[in-house]
């Protein structure tokens, strides 16, 4: 009778997998439109036209016919290996700076619904740069990550952590393990697990620091990290610096990954062919650069065929996916215990800083003893504590208003809209319709910047980043 | 109005090119530098254009009048 329970379970498996409809239970449109040729072509005229005046810029400050105003070796450093010569600084000298008053404008003000930015001009074509000291007000903010509206100036976020920060001050001045842990700490990471529906939790002061200083905690020599191509940074830094073995899948291509599944439990470690000691799948809820979501009940139907552990990491999607907000998970109505590491941060939909990992008791009560981040670094601010928890209470209806389910509505809705209508203008916008992140393609250069000024004039913030214009959807207030 | 949607058109048509050749991120110099090397190669090639076209069919022209005008005798001769 064992042997047809087993066969009876293994035959239910083999349905979840092969018939893939069933894994998802809501329509999955994700594309990535091919760039047009004559778009293509244009594209690199623009670059060839620049990079040949690059040369002959580059030869005139050769030669002394021009001042060269970008950083050079000195006199006695010019026998030494070059510094400067590659492709990269070349591409930083002479196109970059051409464009680079698009980006990295400071703003002076709550990065809300509008957003203030001092005025900023350059007299010598962006080498240098000064304040005017005008302050453009009410721009339209499209470029932070202020997805639900909940870093204001004003409103219950902000009381509660004024009052907090009247009462506790803004600084820690100790590590989480030593003076660090607050009570406050204590009722963030309840709240936590609670909300992502997981056992336990535990909050970091920085998210960067959250994916970096907590992979090599779980993961070593001897391990397997499977890792998506368009990882983010902090991600890629923690697989690298905790020792493992990487491999790399196509960006969402979940025939890869099973390929390189397979191929770890078949081959095993390179030399000694002994079995890998854990495989870790790396991925991400939705990927900033390209705005495509995973495809999350793939990958878990892939994780427990194969019996590696995954590690979610929410930046983006925590808050901002789902029907009530809970994340990616949600979004595809799984549980939240098929994901063995449940990562996010609190930079993003709850306005404040830091991140947290939530999963099994036993896994949170390791990383408090064996994290870097427990260990060195400072604990997060109380205020920020108070404001990750107004808002995660006001997303959850538990502060007995349904503001926040109605920002988390008003957002999928905006998105839908947005996408849309750039559709309909004719826009070329990569990644999947639900999605926040909205990355719209420009191509040549020279419109990068004309746009980034442009909307500027008529009053739109927008984040540019090279060949991308990455408007990130804002809730619109009335 | 006729005149003023034509005269926006051409200057739309003028913004697109400097924005594909990014001469509109050029300094001063550099663009007079590009549309003088650019004005000069259209004149040249307009140039080459306007003295060596017309000799060009001409000769085209001949070249296939001779083709046909070979069978057209060939076949007379036969009526003959």
């Amino acid at each position: 009778l064992k042997n047809v329970n087993e066969m009876l379970n293994c035959t239910k498996f083999v349905n979840q997998i092969v018939h893939n409809g069933g894994l998802y239970k809501r329509p999955f449109n994700e594309a990535f439109e091919e760039t047009p040729m004559l778009v293509a072509v244009l594209t690199y005229v623009g670059y060839g036209v620049l990079t040949l005046f690059g040369y002959l810029r580059d030869f005139m400050r050769q030669w002394k016919i021009e001042k060269c105003q970008n950083a050079t070796e000195r006199a006695e450093q010019k026998d030494f290996v070059p510094l400067y010569q590659d492709f990269e600084n070349f591409y930083n000298r002479n196109l970059y700076t051409r464009i680079r008053d698009s980006w990295n404008r400071p703003i002076c003000s709550v990065p809300g619904a509008k957003v203030d930015m001092m005025e900023r001009v350059s007299h010598d074509y962006n080498w240098t740069f000064t304040y005017t000291g005008r302050v453009i007000k009410d721009i339209i903010n499209m470029g932070s990550y202020n997805y639900l509206g909940f870093a204001q100036k004003a409103g219950t976020c902000q009381e509660a952590a004024a009052e907090v920060l009247s009462q506790y001050g803004a600084g820690v001045c100790s590590t989480r393990q030593e003076m660090g842990n607050l009570d406050k700490h204590e009722e963030l990471e309840e709240l936590v697990a609670r909300f992502l529906g997981v056992e336990s939790a535990m909050a970091y002061g920085m998210g960067f620091a959250t994916n970096s200083m907590n992979i090599p905690a779980l993961v070593g020599k001897g391990c397997l990290i499977l890792s998506d191509e368009l990882n983010h940074a902090s991600l890629v830094l923690g697989a690298r610096l905790s020792g493992a073995t990487i491999r790399i899948f196509k960006h969402n291509n979940m025939q890869s990954l099973e390929k390189l599944l397979k191929d770890a439990i078949v081959h095993g470690q390179p030399r000694t062919r002994r079995p890998w000691k854990k495989i870790l799948i790396l991925v991400e809820g939705i990927y900033s650069m390209e705005g495509s979501i995973v495809r999350l009940p793939e990958v878990i139907a892939l994780k427990k065929k194969y019996k590696s552990y995954l590690y979610l990491d929410e930046a983006h999607s925590i808050g901002a996916l789902g029907p009530s907000g809970r994340g990616v998970v949600e979004y595809f109505g799984l549980s939240p215990e098929d994901v063995d590491v449940m990562m996010g941060t609190f930079t993003k939909s709850f306005g404040a800083a830091g991140g947290y990992i939530g999963g099994k008791k036993e896994l949170i009560d390791y990383l408090r003893t064996y994290s870097h981040s427990a260990v060195y670094a400072t604990s997060l601010s109380p205020p920020v504590v108070e404001q990750v928890i107004t808002s995660m209470k006001c997303i959850m209806g538990e502060d007995g208003t349904t503001v926040g389910k109605a920002r988390v509505q008003q957002l999928a809705e905006n998105t839908r809209y947005f996408r849309r209508r750039l559709k309909e203008m004719g826009f070329i916008i990569y990644g999947n319709e639900d999605s926040p992140v909205v990355p719209l393609m420009l191509y040549m250069p020279g419109s990068n910047f004309t746009t980034t000024c442009h909307v500027l004039k008529i009053g739109l913030f927008v984040f540019s980043f090279y060949l991308y214009v990455k408007c990130i959807y804002v809730l619109k207030r009335s | 109005m006729d005149i003023k949607s034509l005269k926006n058109y051409l200057y739309w048509l003028y913004c697109q090119f400097e924005l594909i050749t990014c001469s509109y991120l050029m300094e001063p110099w550099e663009k007079l530098l590009f549309y003088t090397f650019n004005i000069t190669m259209l004149v040249m090639v307009l140039y080459t254009a306007y003295i060596f076209v017309p000799v060009h069919i001409s000769t085209a022209f001949q070249f296939f009048l001779h083709l046909l005008g070979n069978q057209h005798e060939n076949t007379v001769s036969l009526v003959k």
